[in-house]
């Protein structure tokens, strides 16, 4: 029987700080069966050897924010079969979509010495909005127990199981007790996208929400039991605008309060 | 103390101190004891040590939304009311292993799963939770396809049962006819009494194997006024409901209201987040993953508690056919309270009150019954009359 070609994987950087690819490096245990089952062919964080593509996989970390990446992401779909976005970055934009409820320019001219230099774009956007995505992987950074399923998934042929529902439902599958309801901590975990495992509020923490929205997130509902805790608007603007700031209903639930505000 | 006859429904007197003999004699039948405990700034239902471990001198306060665990000067044992966890946590577990596969020259093995026979005691359970596991025994051991890990857990359970001595902010098991008092489905089920000089308790048996264990502790016959204390304990809780619901022709009721503008109501308010489900003690659906190594030569099956609040619930090729919080909340509520009596011959609420505790907005299921009854909308062709038209 002739060997079969293991298919090959490439990991792609936008605009981000590598911790989601990393997180595949940080697999660990899995790593090893991991490059028994697929070839490694393009990850510069772990190799300056490339092999050329087609690509069956890639994974996309980041998001679009210059001129450049928005023909390099192109690029990057021509030549894979499969393509998935991982972390908030290249699914909702990132902590760096923060510059989408502004004029870019005024940023640029406080940051940089000479702004002539930065040729960026007005908005930093997910990859979704650029090119046919085949799955996204929330998240920041991912869990690498999620990348490893999702990478499993692709070599079976079979569907990712990554639920898109409440933290909630993971939460009390732990058993945890609800911070909010039995403690009053504020908590964004039932409109928050599930995937983490329900780490803070298994440390006595409210949910801040690094996977994003839920599949049906109500952050309306969800603000005013915030402000029955005792959050004011400013507060309300802040909590929905971290690293998924431009996923909606976040984006269009804190510009509501921004508006409150003054 | 004197010696009596022990036979199903006989009362008999057991003081606190002996509580500590209740567990020992468990334990020595091999019994794993789980009941309440303070956890976390809450009484949960985690496994016990000894007597030592329950909640003395703790209580808790509920509303919609809100749960707040208060200490209490009296010493009473049992002196909360249904708190965040419910026993499916250990007779429905939240995620559960069903099979495994590995392959072998070019075929497959099948692992089964052998039911859990690990013997367990439930001590503490509450006259509501006992008509809950009631429910979820005809969902899992009636009809053809009855449940072997279930059935295992059932049959290999010892069910110490609380009556209990006050009410929830959020209780409202009298309207649905399950408690206060324990009725059925315990082996032995106490009332906590504490007067001035005395704390004891008023046992019933309900099952030989209760009368067995009693018989193994000091107890004596109870006498009038310690029998008539007891029902007076469970007759004051019965008055103190903190929630009622009116529940006739309710399955009629919310069947001709499928249209009704309140299910966009509470649809605005409602997260969809799925609490009121994972908290519900006779919310018994799944879901099953499939999950196979990198490989791809071992394979598991595993079945975990899922929601009819997510999308993928009612997810069919194609799209989800509960697209909108809207018809989420009304099939929760109407399978609740209606389509349930259809299906299993009885409500699916129990009245424990978990679902408005624990809602983060406090949705009020006593409410919206209410809300729908005061304002009716007309069943579709016939103003007064039932969805068949008669009148």
């Amino acid at each position: 029987m002739a060997k079969k070609q293991k298919p090959k994987l490439a990991v792609w950087k936008f605009a981000s700080c590598d911790g989601c690819q990393l997180s595949l490096l940080d697999c660990e245990d899995q790593l090893l069966p991991l490059v028994g089952q697929i070839e490694i062919a393009n990850f510069p964080e772990a190799s300056r050897a490339v092999v050329k593509g087609p690509y069956d996989l890639s994974l996309v970390e980041g998001s679009i924010s210059t001129p450049h990446d928005a023909e390099r992401i192109h690029q990057v779909r021509r030549a894979s079969k499969f393509l998935v976005a991982i972390g908030a970055c290249a699914t909702a934009g990132g902590i760096q979509a923060l510059r989408n409820f502004v004029d870019v320019k005024d940023f640029v001219s406080i940051v940089y010495a000479t702004p002539e230099y930065i040729d960026t774009l007005t908005k930093s956007t997910p990859i979704a909005e650029h090119v046919k995505v085949d799955f996204e992987l929330r998240g920041c950074p991912i869990n690498k127990e999620q990348l490893v399923e999702v990478i499993g998934a692709f070599l079976q042929g079979r569907k990712p199981n990554v639920r898109q529902h409440s933290v909630c439902i993971e939460c009390k599958r732990r058993g945890n007790i609800c911070v909010m309801v039995a403690h009053g901590t504020p908590c964004l975990g039932p409109a928050t996208h599930t995937g983490c495992g329900a780490i803070c509020p298994s440390y006595d923490r409210g949910c801040y929400g690094c996977y994003g929205p839920m599949e049906s997130a109500n952050a309306g509902g969800l603000s005013l039991v915030w402000e029955g805790l005792g959050a004011n608007q400013s507060d309300l603007v802040q909590i929905y605008r971290t690293f998924n700031a431009y996923a909606e209903p976040f984006y269009t639930e804190s510009r509501i309060h921004e508006s409150k505000e003054h | 103390m004197t010696e009596i006859a022990l036979t199903v429904g006989t009362h008999s007197v057991l003081e606190r101190a002996s509580l500590d003999k209740l567990f020992a004699a468990l334990s020595k039948r091999g019994f794993r004891l789980v009941g309440p405990t303070v956890r976390d700034g809450a009484i949960v239902y985690d496994e016990l040590k000894s007597a030592a471990d329950l909640p003395v001198g703790w209580t808790d306060e509920q509303k919609g939304g809100t749960y707040r665990l208060k200490s209490r000067n009296d010493g009473a044992v049992f002196g909360y009311t249904a708190g965040p966890h419910s026993w499916k946590k250990f007779l429905h577990p939240p995620a559960v292993r069903l099979w495994q596969a590995d392959r072998a020259d070019g075929a497959f093995e099948i692992k089964e799963e052998k039911p859990d026979a690990q013997k367990t005691a439930f001590i503490g359970v509450r006259s509501c939770d006992l008509h809950a596991i009631a429910v979820q025994d005809k969902v899992f051991l009636n009809g053809r396809y009855l449940d072997p890990y279930y059935q295992a857990r059932r049959e290999n359970s010892f069910i110490a049962a609380i009556n209990c001595s006050q009410a929830g902010g959020t209780c409202f098991c009298v309207s649905m006819g399950t408690g206060p008092k324990a009725a059925s489905g315990f082996d032995l089920a106490l009332t906590e009494i504490r007067e001035q000089e005395r704390h004891y308790f008023v046992a019933e048996v309900g099952t030989e194997l209760g009368a067995e264990i009693l018989a193994e502790l000091p107890h004596r016959e109870v006498e009038g006024h310690e029998k008539a204390a007891a029902d007076e304990t469970v007759a004051k809780t019965a008055q103190a409901m903190g929630r009622q619901m009116d529940t006739t022709n309710i399955k009629e009721l919310l069947y001709q209201n499928y249209e009704h503008p309140r299910w966009d109501q509470v649809a605005g308010r409602c997260l969809t987040c799925a609490n009121c489900t994972m908290v519900c003690p006779t919310c018994f659906c799944t879901t099953v993953e499939d999950v196979t190594d990198l490989k791809g030569e071992h394979a598991e099956r595993w079945q975990k508690w899922d929601s009819c609040f997510t999308r993928d619930f009612s997810y069919i090729h194609g799209g989800s056919i509960r697209a909108t919080p809207k018809t989420r909340y009304r099939q929760w509520m109407t399978h609740k309270l209606a389509t349930w009596i259809d299906q299993f011959g009885t409500s699916g609420c129990v009245g424990c009150g978990r679902c408005i505790t624990w809602c983060p907005v406090g949705i009020d299921i006593t409410e919206e019954v209410r809300a729908i009854r005061e304002a009716p909308q007309s069943p579709k062709g016939s103003p007064t009359g039932d969805k068949h038209g008669n009148t």
